[in-house]
């Protein structure tokens, strides 16, 4: 009798009614554990690694391309505060710079009238900050919980912080799945998580960080990739950003992949997040063109893709100022995050 | 128009253009068009042709048709350069050759532009890979240089090279051949492609700038006609050339019984085989870089894709959408996969192979291409094993699909081919991937990987893609010779045999007859005749024999799988039968006019000869090369496969035992033809075979005409290699016969070598029985 007998676990509940979030896709409601999506799937990890080598290496965007490349990295990202002294001062000032990521002068320059950052990125603690700071923006409210960002709490903890968050009006959640199920190939202990914790998200849509750094080989990003959007994932994240090896090209690709594929079996869409280490307008370009590479121009948009990465922003700021005037530019002449 | 909120909205790549002002300012600076570089200058140019940028079928310079004079200058000039070149200590070449990977590094993006310009593949290639594995050529050699004396004591250069390097790596194959040359202390008289001559030209105004001396390295332009020249130019010691099978054939035979030491590199269609187990995205990458790479324009391109049925509908899936996403167009965009065809003639043959596999019921999978010089990336379906796509290199960017069932099936199909040039296999499974590494017939094999290429390892092909590898320890071996026996008396003709009657002495004790040794049988001759011998009579063999025993040395595949260690306790036993039946040989040397004490000489050098070569039997191994990091590249020896081999006249006994030994030890078979004057010393040999274990097959013996059954043998398409130990005139026929399968050879003057004497045993003999084959395993978890 096959695994995936045993270990098939309830479908979710079907969550059909509208989001707040803007999405041009229907929410994936996810599938019945199958882990013959995973099991036994090869992941090679020297070629994923030459692969990822050679992509930032065949493409090349330059001039208005390259700036209009670095506005769309900005839509896409998920402005991000994750300190252990994050205070309501400090949200504050963040959502303002969600609210305006670039210098008027920039954005006019580039003659754009508006723009806006894919999200703000929080602790629970901090929605009720971000929500007030935001409102009226359209600009999403991101909230890490599940215990971020080991993740070690008891389920029912786990699973009421999201509903607390969601409560506050938090209108994304980003989770952190439990390593250790990966560890033990426990697949249908996971499943039974994210899908659960995708039931108490209730409208709001749910990321799983997979901690990829924790998670040692490719196979088991793969599996674990599957897994969550099996459980009905709306994105599948790197990372928390507190690993040691946070968002890395090959681990991005074998991701993307495994997204890919089970979006030609199931027909859903999901989106990427990378999230950790990315610093620089390089990174932003390099995962822009894996996406388009690896999945197409749709998944260029925030409702499939976004960077989780707080000090990128400062980097593409002074590259499009630099666009803008033809002058190289100075960072400390530009609003802190 | 294009602005930053329309792009937003498509979210294109847009241009990226390479600019090429700098290069295109240093054509402009030979409005004359470009002379040979010999002798440390360029000469006024000459007969002119044109050379054309393949992206645009813009003119962009006139280069000199090198006449045969201009050869036999450029020839003059090497000459003269090369007594001093190789004077010079081995530390002060690797200083030149540090100079000029110094300079390619500094003048890389010009070298790359130049390159993309001159043929057409995209900037990416040329700027990412071509150019940096020249400059990482040239800093290997450098270090061999540096290390020549201690590395390969003994050894000296061959004197003038003459080179000839194909099209679609012009500077790369140039690094490649010219590197291990001067490393070497040989000089160079090299001829680029007709179709792409700039970036040689432009390397030799390179090394004037790093100061390599005069004459060092000599440059002649030219189509074919100034190719066949320098084959045929006096004065020339090495002729290296990587192109086509067809040319190869012709150099081949129009060096026959020159004694040029010949390394060909040559065409392939090369399998690439995707297990169900493999990481098939993995794999679909892998196919753009097998054979989108460069056009496919890349001789061992993966050009046969095997995968297995199991996983055939996902993969074919995988790459069809994959190769949507290949951009095709203007080689100097950052943007581009695959570039211009080399040249509108070109285009036109992979048209004409596509268009004739197509009638021949082949179904296209095609991406698309713009209008000009460009060929779109193609996957050819539907394709027999037989037909045209499956057989002929198309040298462009389209690749066959065909499904196998079973690793054996898959192993057959890899190996249906006349080419061996390289191989890549896909799979997670390591046993899989070594057992079919060790299978496949190829110089090169990459596990889960394709068209990785390093200065340190060897390159270069089994059966008719040629022989020699460049490249690593094997490469420098290509462009050293050690001093070679030479007679005082050269064989002379051996007498004609006589098979009619009366002519035979009966010897002593019980009459003996001699027969042929086919599959460890004594075998009557087809003929049906005999020839009088001295001792008595001998089967007069014949093309059927030769074609028997042939038959028979493949039946022994085994032979080369089993253990050294396995194949070392047989030649032991060879020994221990030898030396109870040491007085019988000796009586039949002595019989032949030997004297007893040099009879006995040989019969112990016999002995001992068997001993050497069961030592060697379980030691002559590979090596694991120095190349990237992660890659395990493993250089393993193997048997070539079925071994002709013309005994000397002299010392039948010791000269068919030193040629057979070393053969058999390395795992090959062979077919040997004794000495025709005296050949019941071997055909004694029969009973001592029969008792030492040695499989049926392994060791075939035709007695007869020599130079007639040497005949048969170099020209039969399924013997790997040939060893002709005779006449001059024999040599220069079984090089000629050799190039229909472009098998192997080996020839010397029979009279040449001491076979009791150091000469008689060594390395050399191994290293002629073996061919190397470069596995690269990739690893990380």
């Amino acid at each position: 009798m096959p695994w995936s007998m045993f270990m098939t676990a309830d479908r979710p509940p079907s969550l059909a009614h509208a989001t707040p979030v803007h999405s041009n896709h229907a929410r994936n409601p996810g599938i019945p554990l199958d882990v013959a999506m995973f099991e036994g799937h090869a992941v090679n990890r020297s070629a994923a690694e030459r692969r990822a080598a050679t992509l930032t290496t065949r493409r090349s965007v330059k001039k208005a391309y390259q700036a209009a490349w670095l506005l769309n990295a900005i839509r896409c990202v998920d402005l991000t505060t994750l300190a252990g002294d994050d205070t309501e001062g400090r949200v504050k000032r963040l959502c303002a710079k969600a609210r305006q990521p670039l210098a008027s002068h920039i954005l006019e320059g580039l003659g754009l009238e508006a723009l806006t950052v894919g999200a703000v990125c929080v602790y629970p603690t901090m929605v009720p900050h971000a929500v007030r700071a935001l409102r009226g923006s359209g600009i999403p409210v991101a909230s890490v919980a599940t215990g971020f960002p080991a993740g070690l709490m008891p389920l029912h903890l786990r699973l009421e912080e999201i509903r607390w968050a969601v409560d506050q009006g938090a209108d994304e959640i980003d989770i952190v799945i439990t390593r250790e199920h990966v560890m033990t190939q426990n697949w249908s202990a996971l499943y039974d998580e994210v899908a659960a914790m995708r039931e108490a998200c209730g409208p709001a849509h749910l990321k799983a960080i997979l901690a990829t750094g924790d998670l040692s080989t490719l196979r088991n990003v793969h599996a674990a990739s599957m897994v969550a959007m099996q459980a009905g994932a709306d994105f599948i994240k790197t990372s928390t950003g507190k690993e040691g090896v946070n968002a890395t090209l090959p681990v991005s690709l074998v991701m993307v992949r495994a997204l890919r594929e089970y979006g030609e079996i199931t027909g859903h869409k999901i989106g990427f997040k990378p999230a950790g280490g990315m610093k620089s307008a390089k990174d932003a370009m390099a995962w822009q063109t894996l996406m388009k590479e690896e999945l197409g121009r749709d998944w260029l948009e925030p409702d499939l893709f976004r960077f989780g990465a707080s000090s990128m922003l400062g980097d593409i700021e002074r590259q499009l100022e630099h666009h803008v005037t033809g002058r190289y530019a100075a960072s400390h002449r530009h609003s802190p995050a | 128009m294009t602005t930053v909120s329309n792009i937003l909205a498509s979210m294109d790549y847009g241009p990226a253009p390479e600019d090429a002002r700098i290069v295109t300012d240093w054509l402009g600076q030979f409005p004359g068009g470009f002379g040979h570089f010999i002798g440390g200058a360029f000469t006024t140019p000459g007969e002119t042709f044109e050379v054309q940028n393949p992206a645009t079928g813009e003119a962009i310079a006139r280069v000199s048709q090198g006449t045969p004079e201009d050869v036999a200058a450029a020839v003059a000039a090497a000459r003269k350069a090369q007594p001093g070149w190789a004077a010079l200590s081995g530390h002060e070449r690797a200083r030149h050759l540090y100079a000029l990977a110094r300079h390619v590094q500094q003048h890389a993006r010009f070298l790359a532009v130049l390159e993309t310009i001159d043929n057409g593949k995209p900037i990416r290639e040329s700027r990412d890979i071509d150019v940096p594995l020249v400059a990482r050529h040239f800093y290997h050699h450098a270090g061999w240089a540096e290390i020549l004396d201690s590395e390969f004591p003994g050894a000296r250069p061959h004197g003038v090279c003459g080179q000839i390097i194909p099209w679609n790596f012009p500077l790369l194959m140039l690094a490649w051949k010219v590197a291990p040359a001067l490393a070497a202390g040989n000089t160079v008289v090299l001829k680029p492609a007709e179709y792409t001559p700039l970036t040689a030209l432009a390397f030799a105004q390179i090394a004037a700038e790093c100061g390599l001396p005069e004459g060092v390295l000599n440059i002649v332009t030219g189509d074919g006609a100034t190719g066949a020249a320098l084959v045929a130019a006096e004065g020339i010691d090495k002729i290296a050339f990587t192109g086509s099978t067809e040319v190869g054939r012709i150099i081949r035979r129009q060096t026959a019984g020159t004694g040029k030491p010949l390394t060909l590199e040559l065409g392939g269609k090369s399998p690439f085989v995707v297990f169900a187990d493999a990481d098939l995205d993995a794999a679909v990458e892998g196919v753009v870089d097998a054979i989108w790479f460069n056009q496919g324009q890349v001789c061992c391109a993966g050009a046969r894709i095997l995968v297995a049925e199991a996983v055939a509908p996902r993969f074919e899936k995988k790459l069809a959408a994959r190769m949507r996403t290949l951009r095709v167009g203007d080689p100097l965009d950052k943007n581009t996969d695959m570039g211009a065809i080399v040249h509108p003639v070109q285009l036109e043959r992979i048209r004409a192979l596509v268009a004739k596999g197509q009638a021949e019921g082949a179904t296209l999978t095609q991406g698309e291409a713009p209008e000009g010089c460009f060929f779109p990336p193609t996957i050819a379906a539907d394709v027999e094993p037989a037909s045209t796509l499956a057989t002929e290199e198309i040298f462009g960017p389209v690749a066959t699909i065909t499904t196998f069932r079973t690793p054996e099936d898959a192993v057959a199909l890899a190996n249906a081919t006349r080419y061996g040039l390289a191989a890549s296999i896909w799979s997670e499974n390591v046993n899989l991937c070594l057992d079919v590494a060790a299978k496949v017939k190829a110089g090169v094999v990459w596990i889960n990987s394709t068209n990785i290429f390093d200065a340190g390892a060897g390159f270069g092909g089994y059966r008719e893609s040629g022989y020699g590898r460049e490249g690593g320890r094997e490469g420098m071996t290509a462009y050293l010779a050690h001093p070679r026996p030479a007679a005082s008396r050269p064989e002379a003709e051996p007498d004609a045999p006589v098979a009619t009657p009366g002519l035979a002495s009966a010897g002593p004790g019980i009459d003996r007859t001699a027969k042929l040794y086919v599959g460890g049988k004594q075998a009557r001759p087809d003929s049906g005749y005999v020839f009088a011998v001295p001792g008595g009579l001998a089967g007069l063999g014949n093309r059927k024999d030769i074609r028997n025993a042939v038959e028979a040395a493949h039946k022994v595949a085994g032979w080369g799988k089993t253990t050294g260690h396995n194949r070392a306790q047989v030649l032991y036993y060879l020994a221990e039968n030898l030396s109870a039946r040491a007085v019988e040989f000796e009586g039949r040397l002595a019989s032949f006019g030997i004297a007893r004490p040099a009879a006995k000489a040989e019969v112990d050098a016999a002995i001992r000869r068997c001993f050497w070569y069961a030592a060697q039997a379980d030691k002559f191994d590979g090596a694991v090369h120095q190349t990237k990091t992660e890659h395990v590249t493993l250089a393993v020896p193997e048997p070539l496969g079925v071994i002709g081999i013309a005994c000397p006249a002299t010392q039948p006994l010791l000269g068919f035992v030193s040629l057979v030994l070393p053969a058999i030890a390395m795992g090959n078979s062979v077919v040997a033809i004794p000495s025709q004057a005296h050949p019941l010393a071997a055909t004694d040999l029969y009973q001592v075979l029969d008792t030492s274990d040695l499989p049926g097959g392994v060791i075939n013996i035709v007695t007869g005409e020599r130079d007639a059954l040497a005949r048969t043998l170099a020209d039969h398409d399924d013997v790997a290699a040939m060893w002709y130990f005779g006449t001059a005139a024999g040599a220069k026929m079984v090089e000629a016969a050799s190039a229909g399968n472009l098998k192997q050879t080996w020839t010397e003057d029979g009279a040449a070598r001491d076979w009791f004497g150091p000469a008689g045993q060594g390395r050399e003999f191994l290293h002629r029985a073996t061919q190397v084959k470069n596995i690269w395993v990739p690893y990380g978890e």
